[in-house]
């Protein structure tokens, strides 16, 4: 560590005054001033939810200040002008694992992409990638998708991501927690390095770790959004007389919360003589397809004893406690509890064993004595038992006061104590726990502790325990730690220590995992010299990030977001094909004509003339004619099966009647339960009553009279009246609207969501290179669009297109700019995926279908319908869309329609843009 | 299986939906408030119609046409020169122009049979339909009045009665509320279930839930049964209150029978909220998939439009949902009065249909918890 005199010399890099800041009545920060000096490694220590992560936030500029001032890198970081020219010398990596990376593109993607925001050229960008990825070893893994990297991998990659741009000022927040011990060393040697190439560079972290936190040159304790004490480690340890950062930190607590808080002590266990085998693994293998998750694990754990798991995410620690409940078969070898073999059928075997989860798991829907409720029947405990059950599990792990609380209004440590309880509902013998204390302060995590020696000692409860903390493997009777699917070491903490001769345990377990990983690889990883600095010119990067536009930082956006749809079937598949799904159910299903129904005639007359009538009817190619009807009950059952859709009774002496020239009646039911069908059906009778009267009526006199006069209809640029041909034209701008609207808005919406938004936060990235590189691939994607619909329209739907194909085109290219800059200006009012969905749908979809003259034209609109109508950019576009399918118009007639589509892109882009926050508020 | 986990897990649901307040106002919505507004917002196919004239004979019979024609069915008739009539109607700005000819009424009355034209926008799909025969009755009205002032009317020697069964006003009102209330019962089943799943997957409780002595069928189940449930009732309680009380609409047939095939029929559609959830995993991207599903399930169903008019490949293809049968079921009973007689054949290939998507839903549910 370099000596924190060397940066006191240049005054701090921040400068934080009477900070606060609240997340609606919470709050999280209030009333801290600090200096935060340059050029060392400065800690931020506390548990979870202290502040640790807005402080670090509002430092990168990331989150817009509320109260007071900071003042980074000599400027203001509330001035956006400041921001913007300073961003190319921060660097903020956000807490959770790869948490602003991209899962689904490789690792060299996701560096090239952060390079790309800085402006960077291509060849700029490979050549600093391959620097990067060399010296933290991820060169071998360039192709690989970044979600499928394991913890340690992803981090490298954060940081390699964070560095592409060098920066003078580095903010890692909680970059190794989650991480394995070996994988966290190479971290910090990593950040060792790359101070020693960069020695002015200062670098602010904060961690839950306290034995990292025990390397840094200054730290800051923190609690509940105050500042504990700041001081170089060994100051800190001085002022509160302890020997560790852990208790240190207890001790510089405010006294309330210390209360109760007794040394953590658990009694050694006395090893007895032929004691019983609780867990027994042997040779234990999985394989999922080519991959093996678990190789040849065996261990043995006897009753009673606190059994340690370590290893880092994704090692294999999870399946192997699956295969050990017999969640999964083992593809080899053999898991057995007390004795007996698993089998994963043998629901029993679940019955002994309590298992609590990462994190809080249960159900926050119900509450706490529902919670232990729902659990103790599942388990089948006899019904009488459960009350005082409950009530005991109560009184042990301290919840009778919270017994009808709902989860989520809980602290974590007393949520954390109600997983246990949950866990231990039924009397387990086996209790097992995958990292329970992640996120808990120590004073609770000792209490947790404690709670678990007394399960172990006093109830001879076998638990199985998985963490990452060292002090918490401490206190284990026996660890075990593991690698990639492979169990390393298995022994008592202090013969694992001995073993290597190491001084502290994580020293050790360290070098078990390098002797594991090889050598060669652990070498590779440190050896490979940074080559000479790419002529870094800061002043170039920060004239570059000046720029008020730039193509470079638009494009890294267009690239990433191609890539990431290519890789997301749902999204890819709605983008697709989504419009044309939808144009065909559309097309197909709103359909006005209506054919082929099904008559039946009941003729009790049956003359020629009779005959000759329901012939009239049997003819047109509207109605297919059934069996005759017998009788009324024949026609009433046949109605109401739905067999018939109309039925015409014909009196008996019809004929006759109707010879003579005296009235007669013909009787016709029709099918009511459809009412738009039926009335069509009664249109179609009555006109075919009329035809049949007037034939008869011109069989009989033979001339016209006074009187007689026709109306001619002629159904314009649709003269066959097929509902395809009026509604395909209109339906295209509905879904060249609401589907890349809708894709344009999630691809926002979901950075937001997601966390990655960050990247444009911290980074020179304007907000028109942001929307724009944002919408360019929707736009293209959506002109196939229109290809696919023109095409389906034409060939399939065989709608007439008889206009001209270059102006229809050009429309619809302006149009669907139009309507993905609708989405970008939706995008930035909402902030979930699930929102963006429904909400996009609602939006476009009711002022597209209703008052942009698909059903009724504008011009018979008024008032707010007719408002919404004349400034919709849809209503153009229908016009421009039915005039070059059916009107066989061309840009002389089409023109002014183009006008306001014209107005509207720079409009919505403009707005979209001035609604955008350069800042998460 | 047992059905004690069965019963614990669906109570479970029951407790997760009764705290989930978005979920909850969707349930009430989409069975009250939309389905009352469905049966009164039905638009009048005929609303403001554009309307041009170009009266080249101003004779007392074309001025009694022109004055004809006035809201709030059509619009007040905008008197044009020929020259117009074409590319006003390019514009879009007519739907339907009448040309009444130079010398109509001397033509009319001296027997010659003189021809009004009548031009219509055939792309302006629900009014030209609806709207082209009323402008020819309407005009057909004015002439003949005109006439009977100068000679008797011909004696029609026979008359066609029309009757329709089952909704004799042919009242949209009756029929909109009942079609959605077929589709609130897919859509609420679909979504609830699904939405059951992926919430235990985002909490992580489905693992919680896997190291207890339950299996698999019996988490399944109990969604099943649980959302299923609450659909169902949800939708007797909307047919009897809203759809019957407050909108007057008379419910035809066994309501009991209705309610058996209503339950075959969310045993199918909960099925595959189950399926569609695994296949989803994060409930951003089974809002997506709902899109993809949910329209071509209802609007094909034949719930909106008949499906007698659409083409005879996707009648086929709809048997295979069981939207399609349960539409034609819930109409025969409803709206006709059918009994077990006549539907048996729907109850049976929902059934079958449910089986079907029973079975491959658990496979892929088991799949998804490894």
């Amino acid at each position: 560590m370099s000596a924190p005199a060397a940066g006191a010399a240049q005054g701090p890099v921040a400068r934080l005054q009477d900070v606060g800041l609240s997340y609606g009545s919470t709050r999280a920060l209030s009333g801290v001033t600090l200096d935060i000096p340059a050029g060392c490694m400065v800690g931020l220590i506390g548990p979870d939810g202290v502040g640790k992560s807005s402080l670090l936030s509002l430092i990168a500029g990331a989150r817009a200040l509320q109260g007071g001032r900071i003042e980074v890198l000599g400027g203001d970081i509330a001035d956006s002008r400041h921001r913007r020219l300073t961003s190319p010398r921060i660097a903020f990596m956000p807490q959770g694992l790869g948490k602003n990376l991209y899962p689904t593109l490789s690792v060299f993607e996701n560096a090239d992409f952060f390079g790309g925001l800085f402006g960077q050229d291509a060849a700029e960008r490979k050549a600093r990638i391959a620097t990067l990825l060399g010296s933290t070893g991820l060169g071998p893994f360039a192709d690989r998708p970044a979600g499928k990297l394991s913890g340690g991998m992803k981090q490298k990659l954060g940081l390699c991501c964070a560095l592409i741009h060098d920066p003078d000022l580095l903010i890692l927040d909680e970059p190794t927690t989650g991480v394995d011990p070996l994988s966290r060393r190479q971290f910090w040697e990593l950040i060792d390095r790359i101070r020693k190439d960069r020695p002015g560079m200062s670098v602010i972290v904060s961690t839950a770790y306290m034995e990292e936190a025990a390397r840094f040159d200054w730290l800051v304790a923190m609690d509940a959004g105050r500042v504990l004490a700041t001081g170089s480690p060994g100051e800190l340890l001085q002022r509160t007389a302890t020997a560790d950062l852990d208790a240190a930190f207890v001790a510089l607590l405010p006294e309330e919360k210390r209360r109760g808080h007794v040394a953590l002590a658990i009694p050694p266990r006395q090893p007895r003589e032929g004691e019983e085998i609780a867990i027994e693994a042997e040779h234990l293998t999985m394989r999922f397809g080519d991959f093996t998750a678990v190789s040849d694990v065996s261990f043995r754990i006897p009753r009673g004893e606190i059994f340690g798991f370590l290893g880092s995410n994704g090692c294999g620690k999870t399946t192997t406690m699956k295969m050990l409940t017999g969640l999964l078969p083992a593809s080899e070898g053999t898991a057995r509890l007390f004795g007996s073999a698993v089998d994963p059928k043998d629901m029993a075997v679940r019955r002994r064993i309590g298992y609590m989860s990462q994190a809080f798991s249960l159900y926050t829907e119900l509450s706490v004595r529902q919670n232990l409720d729902l659990h103790a029947r599942l388990f089948e405990m006899p019904e009488a038992a459960i009350p005082d059950r409950i009530a005991e599990m109560a009184r042990r792990f301290d919840l009778t006061d919270v017994m009808d609380a709902m989860p989520d209004a809980l602290s974590l440590g007393i949520r954390q104590r109600l997983s246990l309880a949950v866990a231990m509902v039924h009397s387990p013998e086996i209790l097992i726990l995958d990292e329970p204390t992640s996120g808990v302060d120590p004073v609770a995590r000792d209490g947790f502790w404690s709670i678990l020696a007394d399960l172990s000692r006093k109830d001879d409860v076998t638990i199985f325990v998985s963490t990452h903390f060292m002090n918490e493997a401490a206190l284990c009777d026996r660890i075990s730690l593991m690698h990639a699917g492979k169990v390393l070491v298995s022994d008592t903490p202090e013969n694992i220590v001995k073993m290597r001769k190491a001084d502290t345990l994580e020293q050790a377990f360290v070098e078990f995992l390098e002797e594991a990983i090889g050598e060669k690889e652990a070498a590779a990883a440190g050896a490979a010299a940074p080559p000479p600095e790419i002529a870094a010119d800061a002043a170039a990067a920060q004239a570059r990030a000046g720029r008020f536009f730039d193509f470079g930082r638009m494009l890294a956006y267009t690239r990433r977001e191609t890539l990431e749809l290519r890789r997301d079937p749902i999204r890819a598949t709605l983008a697709l094909i989504g419009s044309l799904v939808l144009m065909f159910v559309v097309g197909y299903g709103i359909n006005l004509d209506v054919e082929d129904l099904t008559f039946a005639v009941l003729d009790r007359d049956d003359t020629t003339i009779s005959r000759d009538y329901a012939l009239q009817i049997a003819g047109s190619r509207y109605f297919i004619e059934q069996p005759p009807i017998v009788d009324y009950n024949d026609l009433d059952r046949r109605m109401r099966a739905g067999e018939i859709s109309l039925a015409i009774e014909i009196p008996a002496g019809f004929g006759r009647d109707v010879a003579r020239g005296e009235g007669a009646e013909v009787s016709a039911w029709i099918d009511g339960a459809m009412p738009t069908r039926a009335e069509t059906v009664r249109g179609y009778v009555e006109g075919m009553h009329a035809t049949w009267l007037a034939q008869k009526a011109r069989e009989r006199s033979g001339n016209a009279t006074a009187g007689s006069y026709r109306i001619e209809i002629r159904y314009r640029y649709n003269p066959d009246v097929q509902s395809v041909v009026a509604i395909v034209p209109a339906i295209i701008p509905i879904l060249l609207l609401m589907i890349p609207s809708m894709l344009t808005v999630l691809s926002v919406v979901r950075e937001k969501e997601l966390g990655s938004i960050i990247n444009f936060y911290v980074t020179p990235v304007t907000r028109f290179e942001f929307l724009l590189g944002k919408q360019l691939p929707y736009v293209v994607l959506a002109a196939l669009n229109v290809v696919i619909l023109t095409a389906f329209a034409i060939f399939v739907f065989r709608v007439p297109f008889t206009g001209s194909f270059l102006v229809f085109g050009t429309a619809a290219l302006l149009y669907v700019v139009v309507t993905t800059s609708m989405g970008l200006v939706i995008s930035s009012f909402i902030n979930s995926q699930i929102a963006a969905i429904f909400g996009t749908a609602l939006l476009t979809l009711v002022p597209a279908v209703q008052y942009s003259g698909m059903i009724d034209p504008v011009s018979s609109m008024q008032g707010f319908g007719a408002f919404v109508g004349n400034i919709f950019p849809t209503t153009y576009f229908v016009t421009i869309s039915r005039g070059s399918f059916s009107k066989a118009l061309g840009f002389a007639d089409l023109g002014p329609s183009f006008v306001p589509l014209l107005i509207a892109v720079p409009l919505l882009l403009g707005l979209g843009a001035a609604f955008l926050k350069k800042q998460a508020t | 299986m047992r059905l004690a986990n069965v019963y614990r897990l669906g109570i479970k649901e029951l407790w997760g939906l009764a705290r989930d307040p978005v979920l909850l106002i969707l349930i009430v919505y989409s069975f009250s408030l939309s389905i009352y507004s469905a049966s009164n917002a039905q638009p009048e196919t005929l609303n403001h119609a554009a309307i041009a004239i170009v009266d080249e004979d101003e004779s007392p019979v074309s001025s009694r046409i022109i004055t004809a024609f006035y809201p709030p069915l059509f619009s007040v008739p905008k008197l044009i020169g020929q020259a117009e009539m074409d590319s006003r109607m390019d514009a879009g700005l007519d739907t339907f122009a009448l040309d009444i000819p130079p010398n109509f009424q001397r033509d009319l009355l001296a027997g010659r049979s003189p021809a009004i034209q009548l031009n219509i926008d055939a792309t302006r799909m629900s009014q030209a339909f609806s709207g082209g025969g009323y402008v020819q009755s309407i005009v057909a009205g004015e002439i003949d009045e005109y006439l009977n002032r100068h000679r008797d009317t011909a004696d029609v020697p026979v008359e066609l009665v029309l009757r329709a069964a089952f909704n004799p006003q042919l009242d949209k009102g009756w029929f909109m509320p009942i079609a959605n209330v077929i589709t609130s019962i897919t859509m609420l089943s679909i979504i609830l279930t699904g939405a059951a799943l992926i919430r235990e997957r985002e909490h992580g409780t489905i693992e919680h839930l896997l190291v207890m002595p339950v299996t698999p069928t019996e988490i399944m189940v109990s969604k099943i049964w649980s959302m299923g449930l609450v659909v169902l009732v949800a939708s007797a309680l909307s047919l009897l209150v809203v759809v019957r009380l407050i909108l007057d609409v008379p419910l035809q047939g066994s309501f009991a029978l209705f309610l058996a095939g209503t339950a075959l029929q969310l045993f199918a559609t909960t099925c595959m909220g189950i399926f569609l959830a695994t296949v989803a995993g994060t409930m951003p991207q089974f809002g997506l998939l709902l899109m993809l599903v949910l329209l071509p399930l209802q609007v094909l169903s034949g719930a909106m439009t008949p499906r007698e008019s659409m083409p005879e490949f996707i009648q086929t293809l709809m048997l295979a949902a069981p939207n399609t049968h349960f539409v034609i079921l819930a109409q025969s009973i409803l709206f006709r009065g059918a009994g077990l007689s006549v539907v048996w054949p729907q109850l049976l290939a929902l059934c079958v249909i449910g089986a079907i998507f029973f079975y491959f839903s658990l496979r892929r549910f088991r799949q998804f918890l490894r």
